[in-house]
């Protein structure tokens, strides 16, 4: 299923685009890790290691014809990883907040627009 | 699709983040974020100056004033290429990145051509070229700019003399590579600010050259 913008130009025959983001989730678990390296959270090399080890097996899995992770998603491996190493955040937590987010989505806050009510 | 489908999707785009119902990554992220707020350890607003500093003020700009600057002060060139070359940037009031990493600038002649790549992950000098782009962090590119740099180089359209040497580099969390690519011949009469707007992202990398002005 297309997920990010850059996989749903792909899926329209679009030039594929160099964004630096292809999903605002993307943006935020990059700025997670920056700021939480940034605050002496975990050290940056830590998290390093734990990436290069997530692209690894991500590029185990493309040569051995299994859909690969993306860039970003090893990325949020990476981070969980490194945050359940420093006994912050575990999967049972992350589960259940997530769980809890999807059963209760925000309210819409503005009504979209099905156009004008009247043309005169 | 209609003109109308277009600015329903957009729409629909603009207002993912606040109620669209989420999956995947993106509800793990939202989830992951509100457990370290809850705990003290990130603050939203901290998250949003990064985001919005990595895609819209840092970016390969900065690395394009670099080059224009080493192209017309020799004494900055050499600060650049010999000495401290974070320290050389920093003049230009460009701070190095969040990890301190040490910077080393490469210099393309008309013998030697390097590129850059980094073989285990994605390390990129942030601070003067901002994020890298998509095929940096592929597969592809990190494994064939060490086993054919040549035709990786084929692949983006750039033909070296075969008497050109082509040296690749592979950054790491502490050296982080930036290629002075050569002044293109023809910009004698520009500015410094004219030949920065001739920089190439791509050209910083060693996956391109700087091409003379109107082409």
């Amino acid at each position: 299923m297309p997920q990010s913008l850059e996989e749903l130009m792909a899926a329209r025959g679009l030039a594929p685009r160099e964004t630096t983001f292809g999903a605002p989730w993307e943006a935020r678990a990059f700025a997670l890790a920056l700021a939480l390296a940034d605050r002496g959270v975990f050290a940056w090399e830590a998290f390093r290691q734990r990436l290069i080890a997530a692209i690894a097996e991500a590029d185990a899995s493309a040569a051995a014809g299994r859909n690969p992770a993306t860039y970003y998603e090893c990325w949020l491996a990476a981070l969980e990883d490194a945050l359940a190493a420093r006994q912050l955040v575990n999967a049972v937590d992350l589960d259940q907040r997530a769980a809890q987010i999807a059963a209760h989505p925000p309210t819409p806050t503005k009504a979209v627009s099905t156009g004008p009510i009247k043309i005169a | 699709m209609s003109d109308h489908d277009h600015e329903h999707d957009r729409d629909e785009h603009d207002h993912d983040a606040h109620n669209a119902p989420e999956s995947g990554p993106a509800l793990r992220v939202k989830a992951l974020e509100a457990v370290l707020v809850e705990k003290g350890l990130v603050d939203p607003a901290a998250l949003d100056a990064i985001v919005d500093t990595y895609e819209h003020k840092v970016g390969p700009r900065n690395g394009a004033r670099v080059v224009a600057r080493a192209w017309t002060d020799p004494a900055y060139k050499r600060r650049l290429l010999a000495g401290d070359a974070a320290a050389a940037i920093a003049e230009l009031g460009y701070s190095p990145g969040p990890q301190g990493e040490h910077m080393v600038v490469l210099e393309n002649t008309p013998r030697v051509h390097n590129m850059v790549v980094c073989t285990l992950c994605s390390c990129y000098p942030w601070s003067v070229l901002g994020l890298p782009p998509v095929w940096y962090k592929g597969n592809a590119y990190r494994s064939r700019a060490v086993s054919d740099p040549r035709g990786v180089l084929h692949d983006f359209g750039l033909e070296l003399p075969a008497d050109v040497e082509i040296r690749v580099w592979d950054s790491s969390a502490e050296i982080r590579y930036m290629v002075l690519p050569m002044r293109p011949p023809g910009t004698d009469n520009l500015s410094e600010e004219q030949l920065a707007a001739l920089v190439t992202r791509d050209s910083m990398i060693g996956t391109a050259i700087v091409p003379p002005p109107g082409r």
